[in-house]
């Protein structure tokens, strides 16, 4: 198996839309072929249309807020004594995280084509906020599918995407968290994928999805690359990108144009969530050796038993409590261009309290798993590394878990 | 490469009715109260579709989910499946059996093993829900080497070119899903509009049986008879939901079921 260089990692799979022949895929039944197959030559032709490029990048730029801002964390640095620490504060974009690139995306291929309604699933909720921020913007009605018990730890971006005007249809199925939303809105769409479009909202699912994900959110690293050459003349010598993993979306955006640099100069760290520390549950395919299996449309390593039945994972962070991964990064696991490894909810909870100590920076529990690895790693790491945190949300939708976890004053 | 099924087709031909084909999960709700429930209604039913159950099942609505759930719970087993079939097929041996369910419970298996359990324990053809053509053209083919039918689905949402090619690929049974849905939705069009879509098939390759299925109920089944065969899942996987509910004999009411089912397509 094996990256090539020079061809976008998204454009990288054969035609059945597995990466390194056996990654990804569509695992899906005979009704969404063809809604499928739609939406992939629309995709591929405005991928390469000028107009729509430029279409995007207006509303990435006026509407977004993009760059956000790329900043060096003093105090943290001082404090670990090692590396140099930065951070991507990918939070700043509107609506407080790097969901809004692929919901954005989402809402400007649903108008193409003539959709008029647009259906998503979330976990931690932000995919979901952000897509009823981007269906508003671009008069589209929108539903959103969510598992029950995460809508109760999630209230703040509930309570915003209903006020966009979202209907939030809540999933009493399995689990109750993202993976059984994620079959409740696959479902929905194999009834009603004549008139509504679909978001998945990370890079999984059938293939077509994990590609409009992964082109969208790769506005961060194309970001992020002017940014370095900015500050340091040059892409550095020693670069580190840390960022925490679940569906795997803000990561590869984070990584995507730094994909052909030498992994001794440019780094990936993909951090998955590894659960309560006395809990044998995970969400941490990659880091703790799932086997290959099919999940959602996709082959991919994911939590599961010999029988093939998915398994229960557990996170404190809604944003990663999902039993799969990408396929994009199974297959930069399997070619070596990334390395993954997992924090625990004790070990995020402390990299937050760390952080927020040190500098103005309000990581989410997702992020703060990133933050975690990356102190600990900096430590022994020489001054000139450049190690940069992607702060890729924002810790306001989960006030009330710290608020019982760490107490008032981190709020 | 003919097989049980085809013989089911034929009889069902000569008695000019369309087969009745129903869904069980397997397990449901254990495995005793399933093969007994197999055994109960194949004395009614032609072809006899036992669901693998799989906890995240994409293309099932809320009652065959409800089942699945509850096997799942009771500690069903893919070779548990196999030993059901197994007994059922002592029990009744010329009966065609069809397991029905999500590829990830084959490839975990292994596509090999699963099949050689196939073989030995009497199945006689697979539907696939998340294995479309052409993805499935490799497994078919290792299918139809030991006798046992692929079964294609079709959908209302499958091109015509696309139609073509499937059912060049297809063995004997084909399965055509009558409207955008997931299992168990209410029939949302009409049975002209279905079987105007069924008869496009049919005109590409008229030996090929086909099979209707989702949102038939003992409501909507008269209406579909013309069709070669007819599966009802749903209404018999809420039937056992009742009746564990009303704390009776899920066998009984389910066999009255499948009766009624049987009596208005004769």
């Amino acid at each position: 198996m094996k990256l090539k260089k020079r061809i976008p990692v998204i454009d990288q799979g054969d035609k059945l839309g597995f990466w390194g022949g056996k990654f990804g895929g569509n695992f899906v039944p005979e009704t969404l072929k063809k809604p499928i197959e739609d939406l992939e030559i629309l995709f591929n032709k405005l991928k390469k249309d000028k107009n729509f490029i430029n279409e995007r990048n207006k509303y990435f730029k006026n509407w977004v807020g993009s760059p956000t801002r790329f900043i060096k964390l003093k105090n943290l640095t001082r404090h670990v004594g090692g590396a140099q620490i930065w951070s991507k504060v990918v939070s700043d974009a509107n609506g407080g995280a790097h969901k809004i690139y692929n919901a954005t995306v989402h809402c400007l291929l649903a108008r193409r084509s003539g959709k008029k309604v647009i259906c998503g699933d979330t976990g931690a909720g932000y995919a979901g906020k952000m897509l009823s921020m981007a269906a508003k913007k671009f008069g589209l009605k929108c539903k959103i599918f969510m598992g029950a018990k995460d809508i109760k730890r999630q209230q703040p971006n509930v309570k915003a995407m209903k006020k966009n005007g979202a209907e939030v249809i809540p999933v009493y199925s399995g689990s109750q968290t993202l993976v059984d939303a994620v079959s409740e809105c696959m479902r929905y769409w194999v009834a009603n994928c004549d008139k509504v479009a679909m978001c998945v909202g990370s890079t999984v699912g059938p293939a077509v999805f994990v590609r409009i994900c992964g082109w969208s959110t790769s506005q961060i690293s194309r970001e992020l690359k002017t940014q370095l050459i900015d500050e340091f003349g040059s892409i550095p010598k020693k670069l580190k990108l840390y960022n925490c993993v679940g569906g795997g979306s803000s990561s590869f955006g984070f990584w995507n144009e730094f994909m052909d640099y030498d992994k001794k100069q440019c780094e990936f760290i993909g951090v998955e969530a590894g659960g309560p520390a006395k809990s044998k549950k995970h969400a941490a395919p990659l880091t703790y050796g799932s086997k290959i299996g099919i999940l959602h449309g996709a082959a991919q390593y994911v939590n599961q038993n010999a029988d093939g039945q998915i398994e229960e994972t557990e996170s404190i962070s809604a944003g990663l409590d999902y039993p799969g991964i990408s396929p994009l990064h199974c297959f930069l696991k399997d070619t070596k261009r990334a390395r993954y490894t997992a924090a625990s909810d004790e070990e995020a909870l402390n990299a937050y309290k760390v952080v927020t100590k040190f500098e103005k920076l309000r990581p989410s529990l997702e992020p703060s798993h990133a933050f975690s690895v990356a102190i600990a790693e900096s430590k022994r790491l020489s001054k000139d590394t450049i190690v940069v945190v992607n702060s890729c949300g924002d810790a306001y939708k989960d006030r009330e878990i710290i608020k019982r976890r760490l107490g008032k004053k981190y709020v | 490469m003919s097989n049980l099924i085809s013989h089911a087709f034929k009889k069902a031909k000569s008695e000019n009715r369309p087969a009745l084909l129903t869904y069980t999960v397997a397990g449901d709700s254990s495995i005793k109260l399933s093969l007994e429930i197999l055994k109960s209604i194949s004395k009614k039913v032609d072809i006899l579709e036992i669901g693998v159950p799989h906890n995240t099942p994409v293309a099932d609505g809320s009652q065959i989910q409800t089942s699945s759930y509850r096997a799942i719970k009771n500690g069903i087993k893919v070779k548990d499946i196999f030993r059901i079939v197994k007994d059922f097929k002592q029990f009744n041996k010329s009966k065609p059996v069809i397991l029905m369910g999500y590829y990830n419970m084959i490839f975990q298996y292994g596509e090999n093993e699963f099949l050689k359990k196939c073989k030995s324990s009497g199945v006689n053809g697979l539907i696939v829900v998340d294995l479309p053509w052409p993805e499935n053209k490799k497994f078919a083919n290792k299918c139809k080497k030991r006798s046992i039918f692929f079964i294609q689905l079709i959908s209302p949402t499958t091109t015509k070119n696309r139609l073509k090619k499937i059912i060049k690929d297809s063995h004997e049974m084909i399965y055509f899903i009558s409207m955008l849905s997931t299992t168990g939705g209410k029939l949302k069009v009409s049975s002209k509009e279905i079987l105007s879509n069924y008869n496009k098939i049919k005109k590409i390759n008229s030996k090929k049986n086909v099979v209707i299925g989702f949102g038939i109920t003992e409501k909507t089944i008269k209406s579909l008879k013309k069709a070669d065969g007819l599966v009802v899942g749903s209404a018999i996987c809420k039937e056992i939901t009742n009746s564990l509910k009303k704390r009776q004999n899920p066998v009984t009411n389910v066999y009255n079921v499948v009766n009624r089912l049987k009596n208005k397509i004769k």
